[in-house]
Order: structure tokens, then C-alpha cells, then sequence
């Protein structure tokens, strides 16, 4: 059986970023995955939810389940990533205070979502922004 | 050690989450900066951090952490507080500061989560 979901990202929505990623774990945990795999989908669910409220874009987050995987998407239309390469360096930011002071913008998100999901595929172009595709095996 | 060990170790006030005293916390992890936290699985541990901010609490459900203990006798707003309750996230606040807080669960035998050391 599949399940699939989504939810809307709204940019610089500080109070309620966060509650797809939150939908998304209640939803993996009915579904009876195990823990690890539960935290690690819901890490990188999370930071890249946070991504799209922080850099101002407006947003999806979906997550699709069935027995050959779990698979999450975030597509925004924010201001997109200028050099990928430099943006999955660790401790590299261009989040500003008010971010910062939230506790995040420390240059971790993605590569937090490189060390949780399994494969990671993320397409970006300054000004068209991003799209982050995260899969996640599933134990037999 | 309980969630009731922490309070007394740490002479803590239970904000919310007074029911669930007797969880257990298996370790500990402690920052300000949520993505810190956030780099792998913190499950089972109890966060302690200085950040009052929504955001705290969604880092201690989201890595599967226990309890939130805020540092430095910092007070968590309504809106945090019934933010807490909803994802039924125990929340406590100590006069201690981070290096204190830290210092005396370690001492009393509250590892890192994370190195288990």
C-alpha cells in the first residue's frame, strides 16, 4: 500500500515551519518503520523544510511510502542555490541573523540531510529555486 | 536516570510535562544551535539548550529526544510551553547554566548521547 502526503511551506513563516516534518514523522511512526529510519527521514524532512522558510521561498513537502522505499521531495520557489557544491560544505551560510537567532543558519542543513537520507539528488538554479529529493531504504 | 533525576540533579522547575517524570533519559545532548543537534538521531536523550524558541522543541521531537531542559533559568512563552504539551514534549527550566547543567548530570552519570562516553 502506498501513502502519500503533502503539505505546504509557507517563506518566513517562523512559527509554523516545521509542521509538515512533523506530519511526516506521526505519519512514518503509524506506519510502524523502524526508529532509526523514522529519525533519519525526519532530520532530513525537517532541514529541508526549515531551508524554504529561511531563504524565503514558498513551498512544498511531500513524502511517498510503499514497501520498496520511502521517498521525501521539497520544491520551492525561492531564490535557488548559487553554487551547490559550496552550499553542502559544512559551516557554509548565507542565512542572515534573524535566522541565526532561531538556531539555525549555521551552515548544517544539508549536509545533515547528506549524512541522514540515503540518496540525496538536489537541483537548483539562482533564481528558479530548489528542488531536494530524499530516498530511504526500507529493511525486510 | 529519570526525567525526575534530571529535575532534582538540576533543582529544575517542570514547566510542563509533570505526568512524565518517570521516562528515561538515556543521555544527553546540549546546544544552541539546532542543526548541531540535528546531525544525526538524539534518541532517547535529554536537550538542554539556551534557544527558547519554537524551534527547540520541534528539534527535541523531530531527533527523538525525551525532554527539553532550558538553561541559564530561562522561561519558555505560552506559546512554546502549549506548543510542548501538543507534541507532548516534557519542558523544564534550570537556574544553571549550560556548563553547570551539563556538568553535574555528566558527574552524575548522564553520558553523551551521542559517544555514549
Amino acid at each position: 500500500m502506498e501513502i502519500i502526503k503533502e503539505f505546504k511551506i509557507q517563506a518566513k513563516d517562523f512559527i509554523h515551519a516545521g509542521e509538515g516534518s512533523m506530519e511526516i514523522r506521526n505519519t512514518l511512526k503509524s506506519a510502524g518503520l523502524e526508529a532509526d529510519l523514522i529519525q533519519r527521514a525526519s532530520i532530513c524532512a525537517y532541514e529541508a523544510e526549515m531551508n524554504v522558510v529561511m531563504h524565503g521561498g514558498n513551498g512544498i513537502i511531500s513524502m511517498s511510502l510503499d514497501e520498496t522505499g520511502l521517498v521525501i521531495e521539497v520544491m520551492d520557489d525561492g531564490p535557488g542555490i548559487d553554487d551547490i557544491n559550496l552550499a553542502l560544505t559544512e559551516g557554509y551560510t548565507t542565512a542572515g541573523v534573524e535566522v541565526q537567532q532561531m538556531g539555525f543558519g549555521a551552515g548544517m542543513g544539508l549536509p545533515n540531510i547528506v549524512r541522514n537520507s540515503d540518496i540525496f539528488n538536489i537541483y537548483s538554479q539562482k533564481g528558479k529555486g530548489a528542488h531536494l529529493k530524499m530516498r530511504f531504504r526500507i529493511k525486510k | 536516570m529519570k526525567l525526575s533525576d534530571v529535575k532534582m540533579i538540576l533543582k529544575a522547575e517542570v514547566i510542563s510535562g509533570d505526568d512524565k517524570l518517570d521516562i528515561e533519559v538515556k543521555g544527553g545532548a546540549a546546544s544552541d544551535l539546532m542543526s548541531d543537534l540535528l546531525n544525526k538521531s538524539k534518541e532517547g536523550a535529554l536537550l538542554l539548550t539556551g534557544l527558547t524558541s519554537i524551534h527547540a522543541i520541534n528539534t527535541a521531537v523531530i531527533g527523538g529526544m525525551v525532554a527539553v531542559v532550558f538553561v541559564r533559568g530561562k522561561k519558555p512563552d505560552k506559546a512554546i510551553v502549549s506548543h510542548a504539551r501538543k507534541h507532548k514534549m516534557p519542558v523544564l527550566s534550570t537556574r544553571f547554566n549550560m556548563y553547570q547543567s551539563c556538568g553535574r548530570l555528566y558527574g552524575k552519570g548522564l553520558k553523551s548521547i551521542e559517544w555514549n562516553s
